[in-house]
């Protein structure tokens, strides 16, 4: 066998390949995109299909709940003070008479308010300039990134109080505060992304194709970021949303009679002893926020994660 | 030998050196001369085998010449055109023409397009076609390197290595390149999917008149393949000739050393073989030996060899060599 040649192999023992056989080369299974495959892994997981349902509830209840309710936020009944959960008020009243239900949905608007400007803050401003810090490396990247230590070297509540200073208290202040920090971890993560990311042969390809920095960063870097940028968004939400409670419940917030959170916690402080269901509505509502966004964060950073592919 | 002579791609004393700081405000500069003093000429239509051990600086200067890198001296004269000094918009015209295979099939896609956005790309960004008409040029680039239409809808990840090597390929022809650097383009696939893109490439070089710099460290594949090699040590060009003068006949010592590691797939022929073992490791191309940069592993080095760096001349006819000692050894 060892010594025959291929010439002596005659020609009639070949035979042409039967079409069933040729069959077998064709691409039978349907093309799953890696977003696809990423839905698929999330809605494996209980805990954080479950957080992203308690997020839709929530976000449906923000925007259509306060139509539901025959009351206002501001609406008071000054014979009903304090009552307990019962049908007419669902959640009770607070200690001036009024819905606590209706006012923890309009707390909820905030809330998510804050949560919704978190992520787009992250998105934009901290994923360019971490994505610009990281491509451009060198002296640009030095620079840039110290002016983000710097922002991350100063505390929040100084922010606040300061543009309390010049903008009075609100919602606004802590709208510009958040702005101003908020970008900054996403910037740090980005940047180190697109650090490891500019060295692989894909961008070198880009770039002898003649692809300028624009289309580099914004088709080939970010979206190979995705991952890391959607886990930091949905961890960061929580966070803004725990920061506006906290500075509306030190009373560097929302101004009465507009609810959030935060304060409304804080003005059931008081009466915590006689009226304790004041406090525990708002603080289960912040709660369950809380642990329904950490759930799907931790969801996503699993299913994102190619290495946990079955 | 090629009939054709007439230069495509000249380079010129090329230098690409890397500086690295040291100490809090890089005050301890120091360099790597990764590619150093490199003069060649690859003639239209031919294929230019480019041989070295690992960090000898092929691949940087295989991304020198397209311009991937800043050049730090030298020239680079394609068709007549000074490029060195170009910028990336006076670049882009060069880039139709200029194309690059890259050695990782794996990194070299990016695994969030379509295997049809990742071709159409350079369609894209030099307004070539849109619409129906990308559409179809895509069509016709996966055919012509083997693979289907149906494919252009699917991602990197469903690909085979081999495959995915035809992706790139298919990604440099979408501009209709004349020249192409092939770096290592066959180093990461198995035997059997590397005589395949090796045959791909030969059969696409007839059809659209390619030149190729074939950067590899695989000495019968470039054989094969080549016109002329060229073989690198430490950045510097040692020896450069037809490929079978080469292959038959080494002039530096540094080729015949590395020659004489192919192995022979005839056991018998092989045992004969003598090897010749180089002694040491290759120094670091921070702090280079002076002179001739083979002279610490060299079995003939000279006194001459430590204080003169020699000169890439013509050691017989077509066959440039940098040995001091070139006459008198072979």
């Amino acid at each position: 066998m060892a010594n025959t040649k291929i010439a002596d192999i005659s020609a009639d023992k070949f035979r042409p390949l039967p079409d069933t056989e040729k069959k077998q080369n064709e691409i039978v299974r349907p093309s799953i995109t890696y977003w696809q495959d990423v839905w698929f892994r999330l809605k494996q997981n209980k805990r954080a299909t479950l957080g992203l349902y308690i997020i839709i509830f929530l976000l449906l209840l923000a925007v259509f709940g306060p139509l539901l309710s025959p009351y206002s936020y501001s609406d008071q009944f000054l014979d009903k003070q304090g009552l307990g959960p019962s049908k007419e008020f669902w959640f009770g009243t607070d200690t001036l008479g009024r819905d606590i239900f209706v006012r923890v949905l309009y707390g909820a608007r905030i809330s998510l308010a804050v949560g919704f400007l978190a992520s787009v803050i992250n998105l934009t401003i901290g994923v360019l300039y971490g994505g610009i810090s990281g491509y451009f490396g060198g002296r640009v990247d030095n620079i840039m990134m110290r002016i983000v230590d710097m922002f991350y070297s100063i505390p929040l509540i100084l922010y606040v109080i300061l543009l309390m200073v010049i903008l009075g208290p609100g919602l606004k202040s802590i709208f510009i505060a958040l702005g101003c920090i908020y970008w900054v971890e996403m910037a740090r993560i980005v940047r180190g992304q697109v650090l490891s990311l500019k060295e692989q042969e894909f961008v070198l390809a880009a770039r002898a194709l003649g692809a300028d920095t624009k289309r580099i960063l914004l088709r080939h870097l970010i979206p190979n970021c995705m991952g890391p940028i959607i886990i930091t968004v949905t961890m960061n939400i929580p966070k803004a949303i725990f920061t506006e409670a906290f500075l509306s419940f030190i009373g560097l917030g929302v101004s009465a009679p507009m609810a959030s959170w935060g304060m409304l916690a804080s003005e059931a402080m008081p009466a915590i002893r006689s009226y304790p269901h004041i406090l525990f509505f708002p603080a289960m509502a912040i709660s369950i926020t809380m642990l329904a966004f950490n759930f799907l964060g931790d969801g996503l950073r699993d299913a994102l994660d190619p290495r946990l592919r079955k | 030998m090629m009939t054709n002579t007439e230069v495509l791609l000249q380079l010129k004393n090329l230098k690409k050196y890397f500086e690295f700081n040291k100490g809090l405000f890089g005050q301890n500069k120091t360099v790597l001369k990764a590619v150093d003093d490199v003069s060649l000429e690859i003639k239209k239509g031919e294929t230019l085998g480019l041989v070295g051990e690992s960090g000898c600086g092929k691949s940087t200067l295989g991304r020198t010449i397209i311009k991937l890198y800043d050049v730090t001296g030298g020239k680079i004269i394609y068709d007549g055109e000074d490029i060195t000094g170009l910028n990336d918009r006076e670049m882009l015209p060069y880039r139709k023409k200029l194309q690059m295979i890259f050695q990782d099939p794996y990194a070299s896609l990016n695994s969030r397009m379509t295997v049809g956005d990742i071709i159409g790309e350079p369609l894209d960004i030099h307004g070539i076609a849109s619409g129906s008409e990308r559409k179809e040029i895509i069509h016709d680039l996966l055919n012509k390197v083997g693979l289907t239409s149906e494919h252009a809808n699917r991602y990197p990840h469903e690909f085979s290595g081999g495959q995915r090597q035809r992706i790139g390929i298919a990604r440099a022809l979408a501009v209709k390149p004349d020249f192409i650097v092939c770096d290592e383009p066959i180093s990461a696939l198995d035997v059997s999917i590397q005589a395949q893109v090796v045959n791909l490439l030969e059969d696409l070089q007839e059809e659209m008149g390619l030149t190729y710099l074939f950067i590899a460290h695989d000495l019968s594949m470039v054989r094969h393949i080549s016109d002329r090699v060229g073989v690198m040590y430490l950045g510097r060009l040692v020896e450069l000739a037809a490929s079978d003068e080469l292959y038959d006949k080494p002039l530096h010592p540094y080729t015949k050393a590395l020659l004489s590691a192919v192995p022979i797939p005839d056991p018998k022929l092989a045992g004969q073989k003598k090897r010749i073992i180089l002694k040491g490791d290759v120094p670091s191309p921070i702090n280079p030996p002076s002179g001739c940069r083979f002279r610490t592993r060299c079995r003939f080095a000279e006194e001459i060899c430590r204080e003169a760096v020699p000169e890439f001349k013509e050691a017989e006819p077509g066959r440039f060599a940098a040995c001091h000692l070139v006459d008198k050894i072979n």
